[in-house]
């Protein structure tokens, strides 16, 4: 038996723990999860665990149901929140099929092999991401706790208090935070992660956001991750740093750029714009998504890169003097409702795509791009984002990139299913029709 | 336990040889410090016998030298005849215990096993101390203050290795090697990752038992006051 495994059934039985948790993802991006006692913990982490498919959210067709969830020893972790006196512990599984190939449907395994991809180049893929959410009284009525007052604590006192508990639970279960701060909206808070490879970062933006619902439901709080949750405030991005090392050395930096962004860099930057529409679908999933990125928010609209300009959907950060390895990127159309292991494989492939034909950088954004005239901006070559989740759909279905990237079965199920989210929401009759047209037609 | 014990002078006395030999024990015989230091191993010595019975010159100046470093040699046993006792007094701290010499092979054997026990490299249970931090390596268990530590394998391997080997400066590239033992994809920056997760679950408090050394690497320990 390896360590790895020892070390993991000797903390279960030493710290008595009661069940292990082991968690997925399903192709929408919701954990999913089952608990085993420690006694099944041994042929688990050896065989894995037998579990019905058929209803997971783009797993499996209902002929081959039962697959299997193998634990990944490396993610062990004692969940902080069930105290000392009956501990629970957690990891996340990657999911195989009976006959013990990798399953298609997995998210997990999806950027797995996009990584292993950027490894064949030598490169080991980072992110760190900023992550925007709001937290309100109830899960029906986007009310913001800084109106009213709350039992008897002020919004402060309580606002302070979510966070403290909150970051003091990230880092105990090894997610360190970088900074926290209450954002621009009226309830609006970000956290930022310190960046780590991509496939611990999506586990990482899996646990987060769990963590953070679940200390909220603790003080009677909701906390969504809803990309526009208010019309006329801020909505929630969830903006990713990127960067790509060979080694020790951070690919993205060339001292003797006036910049100090490499070649590599800006073939990665160029590869992130000419496919940031194919990859809209995935980054910005929901109906929702394409409420936020609208002018005037601070949300990308244009396709467009700057070295400082809040609104360009690339923005390069000048590094620290002496801090070369913190050179990086930062894509800012994703946002938190997204499947982060899709929305990182899907921004890997599209930046590597840039590298491997080595795609020339467009000019850097000026702040007149927003002056322009629609017309000057098409024929300076600046395009927008789609639109719509419609419009996302129809550019993603013609792309190869992203078709390579997650593979026909997740990108087959994704289309179908996002082409109903779709249909459903055209149903509908909204109050703004209402009140714009009832009464004037 | 694998470093080998430093033995002083050489070559030793046939009888001390026969008795590490036969107890099992790796060492290697060193004639003054510069030789120490240069045969030492990255692991560092797993302990020290210094006979100072046949050249008590040489022998204290060595106990001073390996004791005056960074990284403390312990334990260190001192081989002393009758006449020497007296001269011990005032210098406590060059020592962990000494045995009379001419001496008889069994208490010898004890009293090294005793303290290989005592400075957590003994085969009982395994223990390493330091201040607050405590593993034990036979249950796989780390506790800070006497409240346990939830950490994943790779982290309490690698605040096994830092705990095991305080106060010396490790690069990435050595830490890689020695605790992930193989060429992980990561790559070097995979320690940095690691280290800002250990130092987030040390709490604010303990955070800084590892410290960053610019632009070499990492050492753990308190930062000693020069």
């Amino acid at each position: 038996m390896s360590p790895q495994l020892e070390y993991v059934l000797r903390t279960v039985e030493e710290r008595g723990v009661r069940f292990v948790q082991l968690w997925f993802t399903d192709v929408l991006g919701s954990l999913k999860g089952f608990a085993i006692t420690p006694a099944e913990l041994e042929s688990a982490l050896e065989e894995g665990m037998t579990f019905d498919g058929s209803a997971i959210e783009g797993y499996s067709r209902v002929q081959e149901s039962d697959m299997l969830a193998m634990p990944d020893p490396s993610t062990f972790e004692i969940v902080p929140w069930r105290g000392d006196d009956a501990p629970v512990a957690r990891m996340f599984c990657d999911i195989q099929l009976l006959s013990g190939d990798a399953f298609d449907g997995d998210p997990r395994n999806v950027l797995r092999r996009n990584l292993g991809r950027a490894r064949e180049h030598g490169y080991t893929f980072f992110a760190g991401p900023e992550i925007e959410y709001f937290y309100f009284r109830s899960a029906t009525e986007p009310e913001p706790l800084d109106h009213a007052g709350f039992f008897d604590l002020t919004h402060t006192d309580i606002a302070n208090e979510l966070r403290r508990r909150t970051i003091l639970t990230l880092e105990a279960m090894g997610i360190p935070v970088e900074y926290s701060f209450h954002e621009n909206g009226p309830s609006q808070h970000e956290i930022d992660l310190r960046y780590t490879d991509a496939l611990s970062m999506a586990d990482n933006v899996m646990t987060f956001r769990m963590v953070v619902k679940r200390i909220a439901s603790e003080l009677g709080v909701h906390a969504t991750f809803m990309p526009k949750p208010i019309a006329g405030a801020f909505g929630s991005g969830m903006h990713a740093h990127l960067s790509l090392f060979e080694g020790d050395v951070n690919a993205f930096h060339d001292a003797g750029d006036p910049h100090g962004l490499s070649k590599v860099g800006k073939h990665f930057v160029a590869g992130l714009l000419r496919h940031a529409s194919e990859i809209t679908a995935i980054t910005n999933q929901t109906v929702n998504s394409y409420k936020r990125l609208i002018a005037g928010y601070e949300a990308p609209t244009y396709i467009s890169w700057a070295r400082n300009n809040e609104s360009a959907l690339v923005r390069v950060p000048n590094p620290k003097r002496g801090k070369e390895s913190s050179t990086r990127v930062e894509f800012r159309s994703p946002d938190p409702a997204c499947n982060p292991y899709l929305a990182f494989a899907v921004m890997l492939a599209a930046g590597m795509k840039g590298v491997e034909e080595g795609y020339d950088l467009p000019e850097e954004a000026t702040n007149n791009i927003f002056e322009m005239t629609p017309a000057a901006r098409i024929a300076a070559g600046i395009d927008l984002l789609p639109q719509s989740l419609a419009e996302a759909l129809d550019v993603m279905e013609e792309s190869e990139l992203v078709a390579d990237a997650l593979g026909d079965h997740v990108f087959d199920y994704f289309i179908r299913n996002k082409r109903r989210e779709w249909n459903s929401y055209k149903e509908q009759v909204t109050p703004w029709e209402l009140d714009r047209y009832l009464g004037s037609l | 336990m694998s470093e080998p014990i430093l033995v002083f002078p050489d070559p030793p006395p046939a009888l001390l040889v026969q008795t590490l030999d036969l107890g099992g024990y790796a060492w290697k015989a060193v004639g003054n410090a510069a030789i120490a230091t240069a045969n030492e191993t990255t692991d560092g010595w797993g302990g020290a016998i210094i006979a100072a019975d046949t050249d008590p010159e040489g022998a204290l100046s060595l106990c001073r030298t390996l004791r005056k470093r960074d990284a403390v040699l312990e334990p260190l046993l001192m081989l002393v005849t009758g006449a020497q006792l007296g001269e011990l007094g005032e210098r406590e701290d060059l020592f962990d215990d000494f045995c009379l010499t001419p001496f008889h092979p069994q208490e010898l054997e004890a009293r090294l096993r005793h303290l290989m026990w005592r400075a957590g490299r003994g085969s009982a249970p395994e223990l390493v101390e330091y201040g607050d931090l405590m593993l034990n390596l036979e249950t796989y268990q780390a506790g800070l203050s006497g409240k346990p530590l939830d950490l994943t394998y790779m982290e309490y391997e690698l605040l096994k290795f830092f705990a095991t080997h305080p106060a010396k400066v490790f690069t990435r590239e050595q830490l890689l090697s020695r605790v992930w033992g193989y060429e992980y994809y990561g790559g070097a920056r995979t320690v940095d990752v690691h280290v800002r997760r250990l130092r987030a679950k040390l709490g604010e408090e303990h955070a800084s038992l590892i410290q960053t050394v610019r632009s070499v690497g990492y050492r753990f320990g308190q930062t000693r006051a020069f």
